[in-house]
């Protein structure tokens, strides 16, 4: 009865199918978004299925276990992992070694994993630390991650190598002695993983090798829910003070998540620059981190909620646009670079609605606790 | 900070003592390093004056676009990684002023009265949207600002701007990536009163004109909304309490920081002497964030002093670094320093525990 007075009345009645479609809409905007761009970009760029087909095989090899590697920050709570770019910074330092070195193929891309592995556990490290110190902030700390451990890779890299760092190789070190060479040529390790066990169907290549590496990181994500640690990143991600009390070491867990993602990303990183075949020493790396994340919001996921699935559809659909809309672009305004911003916008648009999405669901979830409790405590003053 | 030296009332050392806690360590680490670039300074063959009147001229290009961090700090929220948003609404005024035909100096109030109304929608929508997202601000705001530059791509391509000075000339539309301002309103600031004695160069106008918009930002700080402005940054629940409307007072604050962000890139434009577009306003909110907090700003307290320090300490290390460096150990080092130290200012700042709980 006093429900009904106040207005908070229990989710009994039945919920029309109109409401189920219209709900099931809102919690899939951008997906279906998506979907309905590319529908309609498609058709205007003219491209063949084939084409298509291939391009997308080729970059889902290419990016899904970038991908891959944001989701275990996401279930520890700690959000979208803008500071994944550390990681693809750490695998970029290794190729870079072994390129001088000069050991290319299977052994070059497993020794270059080796030397990112130390690199991106003490970025990750740093980062998760940095990251406790702003709870609650993780995300904006994350993305300034970015752009202060890109001036230290510059230092590094620029100023460094070839001084501290013995670097050898004239195709690698610039003219002046010391410094990378804007480009590294990838090309003696270029599709190495791909080609290992490659078929084609229809002329579509597909780099089974690749995708079986992906799967394995997708059933070592899958296992890893499952373990103790991945239990404690779960309940840390749920309710900080609640696993405090229960326990779990929340800080060490959020470090934690935060090293397995970095990692993870420098692997990702050595699989996506292996594909491309060269290596932009100074740029790579700087646009990567936000492509992944609209690629992963774009599949449905969202800042504190993202699964396997999330991956794989947002990566096509995401990819799918990125493919078409410079040429649908040109067949609609007769300018490619229209359709080039505005995929470029999209991506932007993406991020930023659901990063909107989540905080207004957040509050809304807050007030309504507040509202519950206020009602609780009415309630129990008037039984008195 | 300036409070806290004030309200000591000690002996000289304690001052200081309490002004050098409440400066930070980073922040005394950037001082001294600046400090020392302009001892150096002379003994690499620069000179001293043309090195300050450079430091001095950017302090007067930039010092707005930081005056315009000041409103949403001191409401609560944050910092103003949207500053694009107002740059974009500047870039409107600058281009659509030259479009309308304006010449000359004049022609800079007149960028300056066309940006005003887009600098109002601007920051009405996307204070509208802040309100509706407290707490996330920060992370919001720097993809608005992302998302609005990239969608202003696409108009800048599309908006049917004729005038030939701004237009490809091949095409006939589109506007160019930089536009001149010669004859339009480069120096229309600088030039006023400007002093040039021997090496040294002085934009007084350019100050001038900064310290008008500082005298009346702190006047308005001191006036009944701007008190409540800064109650609601500081303490929303007492606010609140207060009987103020904190969402009507952060609107305001998103409006004000917008339109400011608006001036500020048309007073950068006519020192600079080039109106930038497409992706140029995309990184200009970062330098802008982190010379108020290396003026000593934190995510919630910024004062005018904040503003000046700031811009003259991170302008100081922008201008001095290339020179001094490249003269002593012939590497071009400063773009690398100054990313370290920017970001790494911002980061101090994000991690400071006392602020993170309110």
């Amino acid at each position: 009865m006093k429900n009904r007075k106040t207005g908070y009345e229990a989710p009994l009645e039945k919920i029309s199918p109109a409401r189920k479609v219209l709900g099931f809409a809102r919690d899939n905007t951008v997906p279906l978004m998506f979907i309905l761009i590319c529908a309609i970009c498609i058709p205007l760029s003219g491209f063949s299925v084939n084409y298509l087909l291939a391009e997308i095989v080729t970059r889902i090899s290419r990016n899904s276990f970038l991908i891959l590697s944001l989701l275990i920050p996401i279930m520890a709570g700690m959000g979208l992992n803008f500071g994944m770019t550390l990681g693809a910074m750490a695998g970029e330092i290794g190729l870079i070694l072994v390129s001088d070195w000069q050991i290319w193929g299977i052994p070059g891309m497993v020794l270059a994993m080796i030397i990112s592995i130390p690199i991106s556990i003490g970025l990750g490290v740093l980062c998760g630390k940095i990251m406790n110190m702003a709870k609650g902030r993780e995300m904006i700390t994350g993305y300034i991650m970015n752009y202060f451990i890109n001036g230290i890779y510059q230092l590094i890299v620029l100023y460094a190598m070839g001084v501290v760092i013995p670097i050898i190789h004239s195709s690698i070190i610039l003219p002046r002695g010391y410094g990378i060479r804007n480009t590294v040529s990838l090309l003696a390790m270029r599709q190495s993983l791909d080609n290992l066990i490659a078929i084609r169907i229809n002329g579509v290549k597909i780099p089974v090798m690749t995708f079986v590496v992906i799967a394995l990181l997708c059933l070592f994500i899958v296992w890893f829910r499952k373990t103790k640690l991945g239990q404690d990143m779960r309940a840390v991600g749920q309710d900080m003070e609640v696993a405090r009390a229960a326990g779990i070491n929340v800080e060490r867990t959020r470090i934690i998540s935060i090293v397995i993602s970095t990692v993870l990303a420098g692997f990702g990183m050595i699989i996506y620059l292996q594909n491309m075949g060269n290596l932009s020493t100074y740029t790579a790396h700087s646009q990567i981190g936000m492509f992944c994340i609209a690629a992963l919001l774009v599949g449905g996921a969202s800042v504190d909620r993202a699964t396997i699935g999330n991956v794989f559809l947002g990566v096509t659909l995401f990819h799918l646009m990125f493919i078409v809309a410079p040429s649908a672009g040109t067949a609609l305004m007769g300018d490619s670079m229209i359709g080039e911003y505005f995929r470029v916008f999209v991506s932007y648009a993406v991020i930023t609605l659901a990063l909107i999405m989540y905080e207004t669901k957040k509050r809304k979830a807050s007030s309504k606790a507040g509202r519950e409790l206020a009602l609780a405590q009415k309630l129990e003053e008037e039984n008195k | 900070m300036s409070e806290l030296v004030r309200s000591s009332g000690n002996p000289l050392m304690d001052k200081i003592r309490v002004f050098a806690k409440s400066f930070g360590l980073p922040r005394l680490i950037i001082a001294g390093f600046l400090l020392l670039l302009f001892i150096m300074a002379p003994f690499v063959g620069a000179n001293f004056f043309t090195q300050l009147s450079n430091t001095i001229n950017r302090f007067s290009w930039n010092a707005v676009l930081v005056l315009s961090m000041v409103p949403m700090i001191h409401s609560g929220c944050g910092l103003n990684f949207g500053l694009p948003l107002g740059i974009i609404a500047g870039l409107l005024g600058g281009t659509i002023a030259i479009e309308l035909g304006a010449v000359g100096a004049g022609s800079f109030w007149v960028a300056v009265l066309l940006a005003t109304p887009f600098a109002v929608i601007f920051g009405m929508v996307y204070g509208f949207l802040l309100n509706k997202i407290k707490g996330g601000e920060m992370m919001i705001a720097t993809y608005v600002g992302f998302s609005a530059v990239s969608l202003m791509c696409i108009m800048w391509l599309l908006l049917p701007y004729h005038s030939p000075n701004m237009v490809w000339g091949y095409a006939g539309t589109g506007l160019r990536t930089t536009i001149s301002l010669e004859g339009y309103y480069l120096k229309a600031l600088a030039g006023f009163l400007a002093i040039n004695i021997g090496h040294l160069s002085i934009p007084v106008g350019s100050l001038l004109f900064f310290a008008l918009l500082a005298f009346a930002m702190w006047a308005f700080l001191h006036t009944k909304t701007g008190t409540a402005m800064t109650a609601v940054g500081s303490n929303p629940e007492f606010a609140k309490a207060a009987g103020i409307n904190i969402d009507k007072v952060r609107l305001l604050s998103v409006i004000m920081s917008t339109w400011l962000g608006a001036v500020g890139i048309l007073v950068y434009e006519q020192g600079f002497g080039f109106i930038q577009l497409y992706m140029a306003p995309f990184n200009m909110a970062l330098p802008a964030v982190s010379a108020i907090l290396i003026g000593g700003a934190s995510v919630n307290k910024a004062s005018i002093m904040n503003v000046i320090i700031g811009t003259f300490l991170f302008q100081g290390i922008v201008t001095m670094t290339p020179t001094v460096m490249n003269s002593m150990i012939h590497m071009d080092m400063s773009e690398v320093i100054r990313v370290i130290a920017s970001n790494g200012m911002i980061i101090y700042a994000l991690t400071r525990k006392s602020e993170v709980s309110r």
